[in-house]
């Protein structure tokens, strides 16, 4: 049996979302950008999907640019912006790379000076530095709504308040890609100017996502080539992804409050069995407002490598930190701005729950987490990692 | 898994004898590298070539590690004036330390990797033998291994011929087969040398040269890279010498190393310390094979033993080129099941000559143990 915890990194296909693909995969087969029929009925499909990712995210359809994923959508927003309007890029410490590495390139491209904004203990961008590093000169600010690695959900109406106050000429990028199915992004994001997402977090297909702009911003194009997406994002249109992540995204909007209740009663289920049974277990930023399902905890003295391969082995599919280009794993880099040395930043587990998620995967994690722990010499609690 | 061919076959014959196994590979070092193992390319290989065989491949980051134990050891024996070898180092403390500790916590019996080299059992004690092909044996590389070790250590590859290994690879359409030997250090770049490695963590300073009569032979640039047997790269061409002058010493408070004749490099005995035992302490005034270098011929000698039991003295039955303090000098004889060790000392007492592919070893394949030259 395989119980499947890394959701986070990407969660399976909704039923709704294939779907919605298959006429895309196995008859129809239109370029939107022709001026025949076949062309025009992908158009249309196209068209309707972008009309259901922009009620989402509560802008209008002219406002949705289609991309290969939320790194492409990140890296558009931020270095796009960068290479239109000279200014400082400020950045939090707890970005995904897909952000924090696009404000390094445009340190290099378009000498943009970078500002990384620290974090708390508690995994929440530090707002009194935020305000320090805002000013008139500011070019863009990017704070992700969601991190990847903890699951805490950042400030994005304080930020966007502080941004209007202090940087009135910036604009606000919020990296989304975490957020939905889980949170009304519309809402949380109303305060943002461009909002990125990616499908395969939701139940759509990898390799599609999407940059929304709440207000015009002026961009410079990161790929060039036809006038597709407004002369925004050239090239042919991935057209079955972008079905499926509107057919997705509509499905993850209808079910989002029992698949968040569900989630967040098994997810607490899991934490509450796995820091009862594991007394080096400590959960990062405790208290603080997270995804539901969404269990990130460092265990003292054990090394995350080690455990992942041991639950591996068990059927337990869970992740640690982020990895480099060889897979091996690096301290991740959300735990090092927390404060947490890298040694134990190498001691993290994420276990991220979703749609597939049962009552009986939680049941093997609760089993197969302390025993991995006790293999690798942490001390367990023999009667809690019987139970659960 | 290195990625290179001897682990990938090494990793198919195990999985051909119906072991249950699963590829591993280390990040070792962090840094920029354009030789030897743990580019993103070497890794990707082992992991294709677990691919085809079917198996899981997992990335073990000791990139702290091997800059605790390998690199900044390495770059502070230069500061000595010592001439290390990081290779066994790794071998000591990452292949065999660091990665052997972590194979039972994830319950594996047993680590195997591609080295030229054979681990064999004769009664309750294991011992460690030289390749089948002589040319390509890593024995020296692994003197490190004790009992303990090698009880979990299996080296397939030291049954093959680099030949068998390659056609092996080749029949299994492996896609390493191919694959040039690595022999570099992996984290000293070609284009910038050791020069440019160490000169970037410790000063590099010019030394004086000088005659062993004390007389200035010139100047050299950078005195923490000079190695006892030097005879390139001093400048003396310069000079005017009768014949080929080597280093003799090297004295970094002085800053001064000395340059001598072939005759003034040579010695009749080694110093030892650091011996690492393959099982017990050899008996003082015993009959040895030394080998000074990764494939030097091993040369006849005595163990004499000294004061403690991991440092001694070894007399050499011809006098040999200097070896420069940091690099390894490993003891083989003949394992015990190949007949009593004889305190004479002859070949012939020593259970004779082994013969591997076609080559002879005198007086025994078996690793005694090994240390550091003094």
């Amino acid at each position: 049996m395989l119980a499947y915890f890394d959701h986070a990194s990407t969660t399976p296909l909704c039923p709704e979302a294939r779907a919605a693909m298959d006429p895309w995969l196995s008859g129809s087969f239109g370029n939107p950008s022709g001026s025949h029929g076949v062309a025009r009925a992908a158009r249309q499909a196209i068209d309707e999907a972008r009309d259901k990712v922009a009620d989402f995210l509560g802008t209008s359809p002219g406002d949705v640019v289609f991309t290969s994923g939320g790194t492409e959508a990140a890296n558009l927003a931020v270095l796009g912006r960068a290479g239109a309007a000279p200014g400082p890029v400020v950045v939090s410490a707890i970005e995904h790379h897909a952000v924090l590495h696009a404000a390094q390139a445009a340190e290099r491209l378009f000498a943009s000076a970078v500002r990384v904004i620290g974090v708390g203990n508690d995994g929440v961008v530090d707002l009194k530095a935020l305000a320090a590093a805002l000013d008139r000169t500011v070019s863009i600010v990017s704070v992700q709504l969601v991190n990847n690695e903890v699951g805490t959900v950042q400030p994005l109406s304080d930020v966007a308040r502080l941004v209007r106050r202090r940087a009135p000429g910036a604009v606000l990028h919020t990296d989304a890609v975490q957020a939905p199915p889980w949170l009304d992004v519309a809402q949380l994001a109303a305060g943002a100017d461009m909002v990125s997402i990616s499908a395969h977090k939701f139940g759509g297909p990898q390799g599609v996502g999407a940059l929304a702009f709440r207000r015009p911003v002026a961009l410079e194009p990161m790929i060039y080539g036809g006038p597709q997406e407004r002369e925004r994002r050239a090239g042919t249109h991935n057209v079955a992804g972008v079905i499926g992540m509107a057919a997705a995204l509509e499905a993850a909007s209808q079910q989002r409050v029992v698949a968040c209740e569900r989630a967040r009663r098994l997810g607490d289920k899991l934490k509450r069995g796995l820091l009862a049974s594991i007394p080096g277990a400590h959960e990062t930023a405790p208290g603080q407002e997270k995804l539901p399902g969404h269990c990130h905890l460092v265990i003292d003295g054990i090394e995350s490598e080690a455990l992942l391969v041991l639950l591996d082995g068990y059927g337990v599919a869970a992740s640690a930190g982020s990895a480099c280009a060889s897979g091996a794993m690096e301290p991740s880099h959300v735990l090092v701005a927390m404060g947490y040395s890298a040694e134990v930043a190498l001691g993290a587990l994420r276990l991220t729950l979703g749609h597939t998620t049962s009552e009986a995967d939680v049941a093997l994690a609760l089993r197969a987490v302390p025993a991995a722990v006790s293999r690798l010499g942490g001390s367990v609690i023999p009667a809690m990692a019987a139970t659960g | 898994m290195s990625g290179g061919v001897d682990s990938s076959v090494a990793a198919a014959l195990m999985l051909r004898e119906g072991h249950e196994v699963v590829g591993a590979t280390m990040k070792l070092w962090g840094g920029p590298s354009d030789s030897g193992c743990c580019s993103v390319a070497d890794v990707e290989d082992a992991r294709r070539v677990c691919q085809q065989l079917g198996i899981a491949h997992h990335v073990f980051n000791f990139t702290a590690d091997f800059e605790r134990d390998v690199v900044a050891p390495y770059v502070e024996a230069h500061a000595r004036a010592r001439t290390p070898n990081p290779c066994i180092a790794c071998n000591a403390h990452l292949k065999f330390g660091r990665f052997l500790q972590r194979a039972p916590l994830l319950d594996f019996d047993a680590i195997v990797t591609g080295h030229h080299a054979r681990v064999t059992r004769s009664g309750t004690t294991w011992q460690l033998r030289r390749g089948r092909d002589v040319a390509k044996d890593q024995s020296y590389v692994l003197y490190m291994l004790g009992q303990a070790e090698l009880a979990r250590v299996l080296l397939p590859i030291g049954e093959l011929t680099k030949e068998q290994v390659r056609r092996l690879a080749s029949d299994l359409d492996l896609r390493t087969a191919g694959k040039p030997d690595s022999q570099d250090v992996c984290f000293i770049s070609k284009t910038g040398g050791r020069a440019s490695f160490v000169g970037k963590r410790i000063p590099l300073r010019e030394g004086r040269l000088v005659s062993s009569s004390g007389d200035d032979l010139g100047t050299v640039d950078a005195l923490e890279l000079v190695t006892v047997g030097q005879r390139r790269g001093l400048g003396l061409h310069a000079v005017s010498l009768p014949d080929r002058r080597y280093v003799v010493d090297v004295d970094l408070p002085r800053r001064t190393a000395t340059v001598g004749t072939l005759e003034d490099l040579l010695v009749g005995t080694l110093q030892i310390d650091d011996m690492v035992w393959s099982y017990l302490p050899l008996l003082p005034d015993s009959a040895v094979r030394a080998q000074l270098s990764a494939h030097g011929r091993p040369l006849r000698g005595r163990w004499l033993g000294g004061p403690e039991p991991d440092g001694g003295t070894v007399v050499l039955e011809e006098p040999t080129r200097r070896v420069a303090p940091g690099q390894a000098v490993v003891l083989y004889g003949p394992g015990s099941g190949d007949g009593a060790r004889d305190d004479e000392g002859g070949d012939v007492e020593l259970g004779g000559d082994v013969e591997l592919g076609g080559d002879v070893v005198l007086g025994g394949d078996v690793v005694l143990g090994g240390g550091t030259a003094a």
